[in-house]
């Protein structure tokens, strides 16, 4: 092979291999696979002993329950409430400790910040700005998602996630998707940038990019906590007896929708610039497996805790220090602050927001923990409650800046329905390598969540029922 | 022989049935995809559950459960095993 | 990127490879002491990771690769998988098996002995065999596929010091696996008898020239183009440049 480019001799051998592989009938590769197999059935057969086995009777029982006909769908929706009423009713405690332990440090701050003459605009960056950013971070968005993630990774370590993509691949099928779609969701909720990756166990491209683009349909990790704290005011709160589980099913209500949307979202696109048949499913049903529970709820508490952490760390500490900043530059008579709220507040009254909100929402694109952090930030920082120390005050918080039922709805409704945070973004463009379809994988969730909580608003208005 | 009267395509057996891979008609990436998962001519395979609105169903294959779309199974054909063959 | 690892001086890599499913992120976390994500579904692991433990005072360079079903390359992960065991050359390459499925996992196992002979066995999930009342027989699996063979229960953390014990004996060359090749029908070994001479003056020893002419009696484009590749770079400077490309352009 002196001469020659080792390309070109291989390009060569290949013609002769094609002459070689004509002149047999049979098709090699199928016997290849065959004869592959004949070897491992051999080889099993020398070493394996079997008894008569009663875990395989088990795993069936199992089975026979979550897939039945009758009790498959209700168990997965029961699930789906009970992960989210363990959720809140366990968040509940933790967050009321972390609110008033943080709060309480912030006065502790503030003192040692006059006591070491620091000047005023210090305190205001660090404190008031970075310090009780975190501190809202913390305290109403990393107990939902500490205590969230245990308990999906049990489900996932169980072994049943398989069997939700065995239920829902005939709908997913319908939507000329694939049923594995329904793992992808599964994982957008821990965060939706790991179910664009986790893509990749669908092998059709088109419904690959199906997948990836509807995954921000699933309220991940870093949104489910705004919206547990909005429905916690505004509509459990409102109803004082069992308010955890009619949170739960509020949530679960708004998870259902995303799924419903997620649905029309792959049809359309499947009837549009994805044309497309469905194309086949081969799904493997592995045996269920006990999880190590104190290990799982161990390890994922720590993982999600520090992930949340770091997360904070990079992404609200400077967006607390840019809030306060900016709502304390003042031109002319209005800070910053106020001023962009302003500009945008037409705009949000349509959509049945404010401009303060649309604001949060804009800086929350890195990360969607930090919305209502912000938000709440920016209230406090404009109007006149200045301080704050519990939970409860929330609720007046946003009420005294005008909020109403149908405000909480329609945050909720865009939190569901907005752009994908920047992370999401940067993983769809590795996954895709296509600027196209990252643009589009923003616009399709913003138009529709524009478009929804305008249609919503308008009709609530237009009936007045607000 | 009554062997060719007896050949069904995978999709029409019945749950708990047993029977044996005879050929496949299916063709690219899923043709081989099936066949990476032991599912070639010979293989004993049975049918062991629905999905609720009964379209996947799931096939026990060497041990595992494997999860195939009807529209898929039905170009695998087989072979129906009497009551006396063991499967599996 | 993962498959360009950097290989340092003095360092063994060491590849996981394995059916999806079967305990190689456990098996991985539980060498490097990392937190590589696991899960109890087909495909949980997509992306690589890589990770280092000590053993011997040696420093072993572990990859996780992508669960697959067969090296045969119809997928992105499985093509990556191939790739790395035909081209990056591994120490060590460590197939992790399900016990309760043996028959499947020894499928790709058997794939893989085709590529390398520096392979370990580690059958994983052994408690969960005992559990279905499955009994295997470690040492005469071990005599039928010419390799070491491990029983690992790798969530308990059961047979890992045997198995590192082993990746190390393996590594250092104190320990020559001979794995069991694959006998085909008498159709296959007949073109791959035409064919073997073709073959053999093209890669430089470190290919199989019977695993290229397989993959060339099997038709298989993408291993045609990986090996073209292969061979027209300098294989010092080898990397896998176009990982990235293909796994979107499938
Ligand atoms: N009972 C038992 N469970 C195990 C053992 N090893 C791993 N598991 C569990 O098996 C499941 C799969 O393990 P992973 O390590 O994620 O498997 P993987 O091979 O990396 O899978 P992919 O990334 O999908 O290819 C997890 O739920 C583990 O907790 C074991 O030895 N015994
Ligand atoms: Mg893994």
């Amino acid at each position: 092979m002196c001469a020659m480019s080792p390309s070109r001799v291989l390009s060569e051998v290949y013609g002769q291999a094609e002459c070689v592989r004509n002149s047999y009938l049979k098709s090699f590769s199928d016997q290849i696979v065959a004869d592959i197999y004949g070897n491992a059935e051999q080889i099993t057969k020398h070493v394996l002993s079997k008894k008569e086995s009663q875990r395989i009777s088990f795993d069936l029982t199992i089975d026979n329950l979550v897939t039945s006909k009758w009790f498959g769908y209700p168990l997965m929706i029961l699930l789906l409430v009970g992960v989210f009423w363990l959720t809140i009713e366990g968040a509940n405690f933790p967050s009321e400790l972390l609110a008033t332990v943080l709060f309480a440090f912030q006065d502790q701050l503030t003192l040692w910040f006059q006591w070491a003459g620091a000047p005023n605009w210090v305190h205001g960056v660090l404190v008031l700005g970075v310090y009780r950013t975190l501190a809202w971070v913390i305290a109403v968005m990393l107990p939902p998602m500490a205590i969230f993630f245990p308990l999906f990774t049990l489900l996932e370590d169980s072994g049943y996630l398989p069997r939700i993509a065995f239920n829902l691949d005939h709908i997913f099928k319908r939507a000329k998707a694939c049923g594995k779609q329904s793992l992808t969701m599964c994982m957008g909720f821990g965060c939706n940038a790991a179910g664009v990756t986790s893509c990749r166990i669908i092998d059709s491209p088109r419904e690959r990019l199906i997948a990836i683009l509807t995954n921000n349909f699933v309220p991940c990790n870093g949104r489910f906590p705004t919206l547990i704290a909005i429905t916690s005011i505004f509509i459990g709160g409102a109803i004082a007896s069992y308010s955890g589980l009619i949170n739960a099913l509020v949530i679960s209500t708004i998870i259902l929708l995303g799924v419903a949307v997620t649905l029309s979202v792959s049809w359309i696109l499947s009837m549009t610039i994805l044309k497309g048949e469905p194309s086949s499913l081969v799904l493997e049903l592995p045996s269920y497996r006990r999880p190590k529970i104190g290990a799982v709820i161990y390890r994922s508490m720590l993982d999600r805790t520090l992930f949340v952490l770091r997360r904070s760390i990079i992404v609200a500490a400077p967006a607390g220090a840019v809030i306060w900043i900016l709502a304390n530059v003042y031109i002319g008579d209005q800070n910053i602050l106020s001023a962009v709220a302003h500009i945008l507040n037409p705009f949000g009254q349509l959509i049945g927001l404010d401009g303060f909100i649309l604001m949060a929402f804009i800086l929350g694109l890195p990360a969607n923990e930090i919305v209502l952090p912000i938000l709440i930030m920016s209230y406090l920082s404009t109007g006149s409650l200045q301080d704050y120390s519990s939970l409860e005050e929330l609720r007046n918080v946003l009420v005294s800046n005008g909020w109403t039922w149908l405000t909480a709805i329609n945050v909720m409704l865009f939190s569901l329905l907005h752009w994908p945070c920047a992370t999401t973004l940067l993983t769809t463009y590795k996954e895709t390598g296509s600027k196209k379809w990252v643009f589009l994988s923003f616009l399709i969730p913003t138009l529709i969540g524009f478009t929804a909580c305008f249609i919503f608003t308008q009709v609530v208005q237009f009936f007045g029922l607000v | 022989m009554r062997d060719a009267e007896r050949i069904n395509s995978l999709s029409d057996l019945s749950l708990g049935s047993d029977c044996q891979i005879v050929s496949l008609e299916l063709s690219g990436l899923l043709r081989r995809r099936i066949l990476d998962l032991g599912i070639v001519p010979g293989t004993l395979i049975r049918c062991i559950r629905r999905g609720p609105s009964g379209d996947p169903t799931a096939y026990m294959v060497r041990g595992t459960l494997i999860a195939l779309r009807s529209e898929d199974a039905a170009q695998i054909f087989v072979r129906k095993l009497s009551n006396g063959e063991e499967c599996v | 990127m993962i498959l360009s690892a950097e290989k340092k001086n003095n360092q063994f890599t060491v590849a996981l490879a394995g059916n999806p499913n079967v305990g190689k992120s456990t098996i991985f976390n539980a060498l490097t002491g990392l937190h590589q994500h696991t899960g109890n579904w087909p495909g949980k692991t997509v992306d690589n990771a890589q990770g280092i433990y000590e053993h011997q005072k040696k420093s072993f360079l572990i990859v996780d690769l992508p669960g697959t079903y067969s090296l045969l390359a119809h997928t992105v992960e499985e093509q990556i998988a191939r790739d790395y065991l035909c081209f990056a050359n591994p120490d060590v390459t460590v197939v992790v098996l399900d016990a309760t499925c043996l028959e499947r996992n020894l499928n790709l196992a058997l794939q893989v002995f085709e590529i390398t002979s520096k392979v370990i066995v580690c059958l994983n999930l052994m408690d969960e065999a005992t559990k279905k009342d499955l009994v295997i027989d470690v040492p005469s699996l071990e005599r039928e596929l010419g390799v070491p063979v491990v029983a690992t229960a790798a969530r308990q953390g059961k047979g890992l010091f045997e198995l590192r014990k082993k990746i190390f004996q393996v590594a250092s060359g104190s320990l020559q696996p001979s794995p069991r090749q694959i006998k085909y029908s008498s159709d296959v070994e007949n073109a791959l008898k035409e064919l073997l001479p073709l073959v053999e003056n093209i890669a430089n020893n470190t290919l199989s020239p019977r695993w290229i002419a397989l993959r060339l009696l099997d038709g298989d484009q993408s291993f045609l183009r990986s090996l073209s590749n292969y061979l027209d770079i300098d294989q010092a400077s080898f990397q896998f440049q176009d990982w990235e490309e293909s796994k979107c352009a499938q």
